[in-house]
């Protein structure tokens, strides 16, 4: 059924998601959040994410292209981001953002500046995933079919980075609510 | 995650205005609690706000600080808990910590993407209950219930320490660890005082925890003998074994002299700091919140060291309270330590009035329950901290704190708290109000230092008065009980009477007679410090800023533990006279019996201690019947007079006020004058 075989497009793409570290477990809280009470509950927190993450970049631009750079105002929006990211789960651009503020404290200007471009590049990198994934969600709501959730089992194998606990917790979560399509189980 | 109960569940506890342990029912709580949470970052902001209502939690949330903090402010017992993001543009968040660690005394949870050690440790030395590293999960939030928990079982556990365990209390207590206790808890009780100062705690707990003994009850002619040994030794060298030889009265040990002279040394300190009272108080204590972190860290360390010395003042409560509640620049430890003294006096005068009453404590007793309620009233502070606060005008939010802290004082603790965001300033407001809240007792003077202290706590905590008033509440009818306590309790109170010997304004109270005696029993172990006395005088003057007497009112009605009645008494007197000076008598419940207590607490402050006593009995009785009539009926955020509107207070003072003509001051308030306390 088309409505499967786009379940099961959407679970291989997520996961290659996790697997390049795009995203992390995190992304998978916000996921399990999603409830019927909220049903666009990631595309909402995602959508947020993106217009703060650009306007922090674009303070970060400013900021980084003045004639005397405030680091601590530089630093202040890394953080910032940093921590938005972390929470969307865009393990990526955080681990970026850990660079640059590294970098911020040296108050290296050069450095910093390969910095953004390196955070900005991460950035539209994940925007880009993550906007295939919703789009791709849609897809599948709009054609009568539930969104699958990544089996526990695929996120333990996975090294998050010292979110294995986190991995646990989600063995018990997401096998009680969310698998509960053979089709999924079968993944 | 996923709970099993619908989102509808939410709001069913969410009614309720605020969980009393005994009324949080197995199968619901944690569901209801109340958090308030604050982060710049809109994207965390809305996923913690998810998360938290998955758990079934009652979100609020803001992205400013200051936001924040008005939100806590206008809503005094409207939540249980807060999480806070560490980095923000418009306010720290260490510093939204403190001041609502001194105004409302609410369990904080600090939040960061940042897990560097230093920053952690910051948020343990600011008194966070926890600390959350981002990206949050939903995990660590499901778990936040147990430091509500945990804050209010020290409460209670604080009380029991104070030395007055009655049986009322043991049992709702041992109750409600039943219900709640977990391991984590029982170790932990004493991680959770972090809140309050590292140091206050360690001293106060020692001293509540493995000294059960009676205290020594400082009276007036105690005092006056200590001060006369002080004298003649010269203060410089003046040490407790010699003094101990002068004064030669049987069953006095070395110890309690030592720290008698400790806090008479802080309170004498804080005189010659406090030329003026305005230019102290004010100064000190209330500074602009976001102003005064600056010196509250600093006068956090003098506060601490006179705490340390007094044993009792959270240094950095008080600082934090002043400066939150005065709004005036808190940095001076100088006056914390005047607070501290004062809220001593409070203190003690609050569990003297408690076990007066008897019945009404009974009443407090169940209103202790109620109490407990009172969001994050530092319960834990011991009377000694109040003590402490007569010392430093900072110290009357310390005060505040130490009242409630008084073990036993379960009541005062509360009242305490709401002291506690008094600034320093109100101090000398609280000092009157204590001496209203001795209505009872026929020496007035009491009271007044006990107002004194009282009104600067409650000054300079505006911030407080929902939780304190809770507590207060239950003393409510004690509070009658407890105004008079300050006075009554002369023998009983351990109190120092140190302001009734050695300032000026001590011996006009001496001149009362009945009020000295009543100061000493009041105050602990901060010994009288004149600086209530005068206080009280100024107090008197700021008849508008009446906040601090309203508040002492209130603090009294909190005194709701039995044993620590006495000590209650002084706390939720003080605590009400922060919280009544910022609501000037505008919270109608409950607040309005507290109020009426510090009405009498006005009155006495203008001087006529002994008129005051009268009328301040004439107050509580009336305070105690408004409060039979509504005070209880309100939700237990509702018992705690601070929330009474300030206008309340005021009201029900100025009232007061004027049946009773102020009458001259009597104490020389050298530096305090009220009329400089903004309000």
């Amino acid at each position: 059924m088309e409505v499967v075989q786009m379940q099961r497009g959407l679970v291989d793409y997520t996961k290659t998601l996790f697997m390049e570290c795009f995203l992390d477990a995190q992304f998978l809280q916000l996921q399990q959040l999603q409830d019927e009470s909220n049903p666009d509950f990631v595309f909402e927190v995602v959508s947020l994410f993106f217009d703060d993450s650009e306007k922090l970049l674009n303070d970060l631009s400013m900021a980084l292209d003045q004639p005397s750079v405030d680091f601590k105002k530089v630093d202040a929006h890394v953080h910032q981001l940093k921590g938005s990211s972390s929470s969307i789960g865009a393990q990526r651009v955080k681990d970026a953002c850990v660079t640059f503020r590294n970098f911020c404290e040296e108050q290296n200007i050069e450095a910093t500046l390969r910095c953004l471009q390196q955070v900005k590049h991460e950035y539209y990198l994940v925007k880009n995933k993550l906007e295939t994934l919703l789009r791709l969600e849609q897809q599948i709501v709009a054609a009568g079919g539930s969104i699958p959730m990544i089996e526990m089992g695929f996120l333990k194998t996975i090294n998050m980075k010292g979110k294995h606990d986190s991995g646990v917790v989600y063995t018990v979560e997401t096998y009680g609510v969310f698998c509960d399509s053979t089709s999924i189980r079968s993944l | 995650m996923k709970f099993s109960c619908g989102r509808g569940a939410m709001s069913i506890t969410s009614s309720s205005a605020a969980w009393k342990p005994t009324d949080v029912v197995a199968d619901q709580f944690p569901a209801g609690l109340r958090v308030l949470v604050v982060d710049d970052d809109p994207t965390c902001l809305m996923i913690l706000e998810k998360m938290l209502r998955t758990c079934l939690y009652e979100v609020t949330k803001c992205n400013r600080a200051e936001t924040a903090l008005s939100i806590l402010r206008e809503n005094k017992n409207g939540f249980d808990i807060v999480i806070s993001d560490v980095h923000m543009p418009d306010m720290d968040g260490f510093k939204l910590l403190e001041h609502i660690g001194l105004e409302m005394d609410l369990p904080v949870i600090m939040m960061s993407a940042d897990d560097g050690k230093h920053v952690v440790m910051k948020g343990v030395t600011h008194g966070a209950c926890d600390y959350l590293i981002k990206p949050v999960r939903i995990e660590a939030l499901k778990n936040i219930w147990q430091h509500v928990v945990r804050k209010r079982k020290n409460e209670w556990k604080d009380f029991e320490q104070s030395g007055s365990v009655e049986e009322g209390d043991r049992q709702p207590k041992q109750s409600e660890d039943a219900d709640y206790s977990s391991s984590a808890n029982e170790g932990n009780w004493r991680g959770s005082k972090k809140r309050k100062d590292d140091e206050e705690e360690t001293d106060e707990r020692d001293d509540t925890s493995t000294l059960k003994k009676p205290r020594v009850v400082w009276s007036v002619e105690l005092h006056q003998q200590f001060v006369a040994a002080v004298n003649q030794l010269g203060i410089d060298k003046a040490v407790p074994k010699k003094i101990l030889e002068l004064m030669n009265v049987p069953g006095l040990t070395r110890e309690n002299v030592a720290s008698h002279l400790q806090k008479y040394r802080l309170y004498l300190r804080r005189l010659s700091g406090v030329s003026q009272h305005q230019s102290n108080l004010n100064p000190p204590f209330i500074s602009p919140q976001d102003s005064t972190f600056g010196p509250l860290s600093s006068l956090n360390g003098l506060d601490l060291q006179a705490l340390a010395a007094t044993g009792q003042l959270p240094t950095q409560s008080f600082a934090r309270l002043q400066a939150a509640g005065l709004g005036r620049p808190t940095a001076k430890s100088s006056i914390p330590m005047t607070l501290v003294d004062q809220r001593n006096i409070f203190s003690f005068e609050n569990p003297k009035l408690r076990f007066g009453e008897g019945q009404q404590q009974q009443q407090h007793m169940n209103n202790k329950q109620q109490i407990n309620l009172l969001n994050g009233i530092p319960t834990n502070m011991e009377p000694r901290q109040l003590a402490s606060l007569q010392h430093g005008g900072q110290s009357i939010g310390n005060m505040n704190m130490q009242v409630a802290s008084h073990g036993a004082q379960n009541n005062q603790n509360n009242s305490l708290l709401m002291q506690m965001g008094q600034p320093q300033s109100r101090g000398q407001i609280l000092g009157d109000t204590t001496v209203s809240h001795s209505p009872r007792r026929p020496s007035s003077m009491g009271q007044p230092i006990l107002s004194n202290g009282m009104a600067a706590n409650v000054a300079s905590r505006n911030g407080i008065p929902e939780t304190i008033g809770a507590t207060s509440y239950n003393p409510v009818s004690q509070a009658t009980s407890t105004l008079n306590f300050p006075m009554n309790h002369a023998s009983e109170l351990p109190g120092n009477s140190f302001p009734l010997g050695s300032t000026p304004g001590i011996s006009s109270f001496s001149s009362k007679g009945t009020f000295q005696e009543d100061v000493s029993s009041e105050i602990k172990g901060s010994g009288g410090f004149m600086p209530s006395y005068v206080k009280f005088n100024d107090l008197s003057q700021h008849k508008p800023q009446n906040w601090e007497l309203q508040n002492v009112g209130m603090t009294f009605n909190f005194p709701q533990h039995s044993s620590s009645l006495q000590s209650n008494l002084m706390q939720s007197v003080l605590v009400q006279q922060g919280s009544s000076g910022q609501m000037n008598g505008h919270n109608r419940s409950s607040a309005v019996v507290s109020r009426a207590m510090f009405s009498a607490g006005d009155i006495k402050e203008h001087g006529n201690a002994q008129n005051v006593n009268q009328h301040l009995n004439n107050l509580v009785d009336n305070i105690i019947r408004v409060k039979s009539e509504g005070v209880f009926d309100t939700s237990p955020g509702n018992l705690f007079p601070v929330h009474f509107g300030q206008e309340d207070l005021m009201g029900a003072l100025l009232k007061q006020q004027d049946s009773i003509a102020p009458t001259e001051n009597e104490f020389d308030f050298d530096g305090y004058s009220k009329d400089n306390i903004p309000v």
